[in-house]
């Protein structure tokens, strides 16, 4: 009994860094999506003909690339040839966050078109610029709308990170593999870093249900738009 | 201001949505203080015309000035203008995630820059004078249509325009918070403010307006006022238009469809 209570705890304390390394991962990334998509998506809706398309090429190619492609692209190619950086956890939290930010521009597109035109003509009406009636009436609706299926983002993300091991980031899968390699223990180990990732999601979802809760409008938002 | 200033001229405005003509020359001019209502059969381009003066739809052809400016390819000068022609629509369109309050004072604050105190203290003022300042802070979701509308006139009052455009603004209530409306309108109009109304109450028309406009096919057919159009046989399309909506009596804020 105390042989497998103190195997999970050192296997906890050894993936520690792990679980930091991933969680800052999925942080990053998700902010810098964030910081891309709502301007993506006002000005997928909002910008002239060519930005538009500009933008539907950007979402095409990030949302049809497989996640390992582009993490080989960035980390083997772009990266190098540019003389950025060879930090394995930078390429990472770049590609998922440039990938997070061509799904999350589509989520907030459709909040956006979502809210009826009449919002937007009455700010106008009032004599709102349409970067005034987009700030003040248009996002603070969207990105509420936008909540529900933005929070999708995270879980997407924190399981999707799995995959940067591959390219020699610190994150839960790497450290696993290692200790694997070291006490050929596959099954407890990667039975220990799948409960933690379900755990990091259970706090997530939490998290996200309890933001949802708080900036919640009184009839708003529930379809009698 | 000289009494026989027009505060707003609308010269020959043309509309059309590809083949369809929907305004085929517009004209009329409106001093300070004049409720002028415009009547007529559904899709004949009243609203089209409201929306034409402030340039939420542009107009092919025609001019508008407000104060003699000209409101018409003003540019992004539009934005002054707005603020000085006020609109209020049949479906409210308050903001779904502003009280009724902030509703008010949003473009006190974004686009009249004023200090959050004094923006409050306007925005409380004009639900005052719609009767709705016991509802400030609840939510457009919480408010009767009746409500929403009279918090949409205190955001149009609050810009202190010269002028109100109301785009049919008791069309979608049923009578009784029609009536509610219609008292709020009323007040404002022996207050001295200027109004355009697009609606089918007619004794409202007949009890309020300085002159009707009865509007077909686009153009403007008909126009007086109501005792004119009351007692003068001659208005003959505009007496059987409002024929159909109710008896020819005093306007005494009673309606029937």
């Amino acid at each position: 009994m105390t042989d497998v209570s103190a195997f999970i705890v050192q296997t906890l304390l050894y993936l520690a860094p792990g679980i930091v390394v991933t969680l800052s991962l999925v942080i990053v990334s998700i902010l810098l999506g964030l910081l891309m998509g709502v301007p993506m998506a006002v000005g997928q809706v909002y910008g002239p003909k060519p930005l538009r398309a500009l933008i539907g090429v950007y979402v095409w190619i990030f949302r049809g690339l497989p996640n390992l492609v582009l993490l080989f692209l960035f980390f083997f190619g772009i990266f190098p040839i540019l003389g950025i950086t060879d930090d394995p956890f930078v390429v990472a939290a770049t590609v998922l966050g440039l990938r997070s930010g061509a799904y999350q521009s589509q989520i907030f597109r459709g909040a956006i078109q979502s809210i009826g035109e009449g919002q937007m003509t009455a700010a106008r009406s009032l004599g709102m610029s349409t970067p005034q009636a987009i700030r003040h009436i248009i996002l603070p609706q969207a990105l509420r709308i936008a909540l529900p299926g933005w929070s999708n983002e995270y879980p997407i993300l924190l399981t999707d990170s799995a995959v940067c091991y591959a390219i020699g980031v610190a994150e839960i899968l790497a450290k696993s593999y290692q200790l694997v390699s070291r006490t050929a223990e596959p099954m407890a180990i990667f039975l220990i870093a799948a409960v933690i990732y379900i755990l990091l999601n259970y706090g997530g979802m939490r998290l996200f249900a309890q933001i949802e809760k708080k900036i919640s409008i009184p009839g708003f938002g529930k379809g009698a738009l | 201001m000289g009494a026989d200033k027009y505060i707003l001229r609308v010269e020959d405005i043309h509309k059309a949505y590809g083949d369809r003509e929907v305004l085929k020359g517009v004209s009329f001019n409106v001093r300070k203080g004049e409720t002028k209502v415009f009547i007529g059969p559904s899709g004949t381009g009243k609203s089209t015309l409201l929306r034409c003066i402030n340039q939420l739809t542009l107009p092919d052809q025609g001019r508008v000035f407000l104060n003699d400016e000209e409101v018409t390819n003003s540019g992004t000068r539009i934005n002054y203008f707005r603020q000085k022609i006020g609109m209020v629509f049949q479906n409210f369109y308050l903001f779904d995630h502003l009280t009724a309050v902030r509703n008010v004072e949003v473009a006190l604050l974004k686009v009249k820059k004023m200090d959050a105190a004094a923006a409050r203290e306007k925005a409380l003022e004009e639900l005052r004078r719609v009767g709705m300042e016991d509802w400030a802070d609840h939510y457009p979701a919480e408010l009767s249509g009746g409500q929403a509308q009279r918090v949409s006139i205190a955001r149009a009052l609050a810009m202190d325009p010269d002028v109100i455009l109301f785009d049919e603004p008791t069309s979608a209530l049923d009578p009784e918070l029609t009536r509610e409306v219609l008292e709020v309108m009323k007040n404002l109009a022996r207050q001295g403010m200027t109004m355009l109304v697009v609606t089918h109450e007619m004794s409202f028309a007949l009890s309020v307006a300085n002159e009707i406009l009865f509007m077909e096919h686009g153009k403007i057919i008909e126009r007086g006022t109501p005792a004119q159009v009351r007692e003068d046989p001659s208005f003959e399309r505009m007496r059987k238009f409002i024929g159909k909506f109710a008896d020819f009596g005093e306007g005494s804020g009673k309606e029937d469809d």
